[in-house]
């Protein structure tokens, strides 16, 4: 499903090279619940931005469902994302602007489906995640836990067989962190959802099938 | 997704009170002054009655006399036109006639004043007034130097009331005139026709204007076709190299024009001793006015947008990692601005409208009445819509190249 070569990445300034990442290959079976650990500033964000196709590695190569994606345009890259893939950020960032039902439509604008259709998937994916009561809400008007419910609808909404999870219970008390965690074990188990997920958190990391380790920018085990 | 769209930008520009405010009033205050100076120009040089034979009329309006030590302008005496401009080919009808000076009358002890202007009877024939009661003078009443006058409606109005004024006598800088004809108000924006009082230049108190090169009169020419405009303006000048000039003068320059040939004229930057055509700078001169006057708010819109986009780097970087390609995300900022331009645009009409109603009403320009040209609407929205444009497609085109990494941290570049 995910498997990265020899990655690695360096991020370049007038006068600093910075090393965030080097020789690292990992492979994500279909169906599998990763979490990625590591103190802070140790490249797994930077892992997570790279299987999410939000950046490019400097050597190595990144293959989705066998594909690499080293030649795909930004328009490919885009279309990939859209299909394939689900972001759950740790800030969570929904657009303050648009009712939660409109932030979970997100990901469906970018498919050319009609209105009805977008709609009745966006209702549906907010039913998983047990916020059908507050559709017509918006993001301020929510609590830090029903915030990353949204975020978490919007990221499954289109179906993604990948999910890809930033610190998603860095920013919840323990009870609604335990929330979050439930749903994302039931979107592994029933959808067979494929999920990384990076946290600093060894319980929630311990509820996951793999840990995988980063120091300083490489693999340890 | 257009829908989408456009329900966030109004979610947006509701959100933003302030940047929202900013730039409405840019877009609506550029649109509002384009819209009021185009119909005041409209107003100003558009054929409509009494000039509306204007594509065959030509006039000299401004006079310059010069030597080696002298610079006189003003507009043309008596003695240069009736000498030099009488029967100049392809001319159907020549009026002199002078420009308009303050009459004073009183009327039950109380002071009035009024436009007054001097005129042949050829002027009738050039022009076509609307008239509401009797006539024009004739060739007689000018010869004969007649005390006759031609009056305007608010003329009557004021001296007469609701009752008809013809054969009525009105006094003007202690003259009795016996009115012959009540004409529609003339707006005072048209300059050669503008008058509230017309009376024959003949009833002059002196004979001395007959001598003058330089005074108070202006020439109005009716061309036979447009084919002799030119030839007109041509032997005019050619005339002039024959005129008696005072002493210290060595040229004279007094082409026949168009109204706005003339308008053209008296710009700083025209060219005064030329006898051709200064259209071309006034045109140059306007356009660049006008680019300068619409840059302003371009610049000020790009900022703004630059600063009300960057608020929405995060939004950029979510959309970004769930699919939207670089060119969707331009759109969207573009329908943004796009509507924020036709709100302000709708917003400077009904100012247009407001602004034009008011200037009609205060009498600050008198006996005009405004109106506004749609076709100008038409190209202010079109105008409107390329500063919108302008101005959201390079903020647009930056924030939607963002690296998405780098838009989800709140827009830090590498």
């Amino acid at each position: 499903m995910i498997r990265l070569q020899s990655i690695e990445k360096v991020y370049r300034t007038d006068r600093i090279e910075t090393v965030a990442l080097a020789d690292v290959n990992m492979e994500v079976g279909e169906g599998e619940f990763v979490s990625v650990m590591g103190p802070s500033g140790c490249g797994k964000s930077t892992l997570l931005n790279l299987i999410g196709l939000l950046d490019a590695p400097t050597r190595g190569t990144v293959q989705i469902n066998g594909t690499p994606i080293a030649t795909y345009r930004d328009r490919d890259l885009a279309a990939l994302r859209n299909k394939e893939l689900g972001f759950v950020f740790q800030t969570f960032h929904l657009v303050s602007d648009l009712s939660v039902l409109d932030n979970v439509q997100i990901p469906l604008l970018y498919r050319h489906m009609a209105n009805s259709e977008r709609r009745r998937w966006a209702l549906a994916a907010l039913e998983r995640v047990g916020l059908s009561a507050r559709v017509h809400h918006f993001p301020s008007q929510l609590s830090g836990g029903q915030q990353q419910r949204v975020a978490i609808a919007r990221a499954i909404v289109g179906r993604p067989r990948i999910l890809l999870a930033d610190e998603p219970t860095g920013n919840l008390d323990s009870q609604m962190g335990d929330d979050v965690m439930a749903i994302l074990n039931t979107l592994s188990r029933e959808d067979k959802t494929t999920i990384v997920m990076v946290t600093h958190d060894q319980q929630k990391a311990d509820q996951t099938q793999r840990i995988v380790r980063l120091f300083d920018g490489r693999q340890v085990n | 997704m257009f829908k989408h769209y456009v329900l966030l930008a109004a979610k947006v520009l509701q959100r933003r009170k302030f940047f929202t405010f900013i730039s409405l009033f840019g877009i609506s205050f550029t649109l509002l002054v384009l819209m009021v100076v185009t119909a005041m120009f409209d107003h100003s040089f558009a054929p409509m009655a009494p000039e509306s034979r204007q594509d065959l009329t030509l006039g000299v309006h401004d006079v310059v006399m010069y030597g080696p030590h002298s610079n006189w302008r003003s507009s043309g005496g008596y003695k240069l036109f009736n000498t030099y401009a009488r029967n100049l080919p392809g001319v159907e009808h020549l009026s002199l006639y002078t420009g308009v000076r303050a009459a004073h009358s009183y009327i039950d002890g109380q002071k009035i004043e009024s436009g007054l202007k001097k005129t042949d009877d050829e002027f009738w024939r050039i022009l076509e007034f609307n008239f509401l009661e009797g006539g024009p003078y004739g060739t007689d009443d000018v010869a004969g130097a007649r005390f006759v006058a031609v009056i305007n409606q608010t003329t009557r109005r004021r001296f007469f009331g609701e009752r008809p004024a013809i054969g009525q006598i009105i006094e003007a800088d202690g003259q009795r005139f016996r009115v012959v004809g009540v004409v529609a108000d003339v707006s005072e924006m048209r300059q050669v026709p503008f008058a509230d009082i017309w009376v024959p230049y003949t009833t002059a108190k002196t004979d001395a204007y007959k001598s003058e090169i330089l005074g108070d009169f202006h020439a109005l020419a009716l061309a036979r076709d447009r084919a002799s405009l030119k030839q007109i303006h041509d032997e005019f000048n050619s005339r002039l190299l024959r005129v008696e000039l005072p002493k210290g003068s060595t040229n004279i320059v007094a082409p026949f024009e168009t109204s706005l040939q003339s308008v053209a004229r008296l710009l700083p930057i025209a060219d005064s001793k030329s006898p051709e055509s200064q259209v071309g700078r006034f045109v140059a001169f306007v356009a660049a006015l006008a680019a300068l006057f619409a840059l302003l708010p371009t610049v000020n819109l790009v900022n703004i947008n630059i600063s009300r986009i960057m608020e929405r780097v995060s939004e950029i970087g979510v959309r970004k990692a769930f699919g939207a390609p670089t060119r969707t995300l331009i759109v969207q900022f573009l329908v943004e601005n796009v509507l924020l331009t036709l709100v302000g645009g709708g917003i400077g009409l009904a100012l247009t409208m407001v602004v034009i109603h008011a200037l009609n009403v205060s009498g600050i320009l008198q006996y005009t009445q405004l109106t506004m040209n749609i076709r100008v609407f038409v190209y202010g929205v079109l105008i409107a819509l390329l500063f919108g444009l302008i101005s959201g497609v390079y903020p647009a085109w930056r924030m939607a190249r963002l690296n998405p990494v780098d838009a989800l941290k709140g827009g830090v570049s590498r």
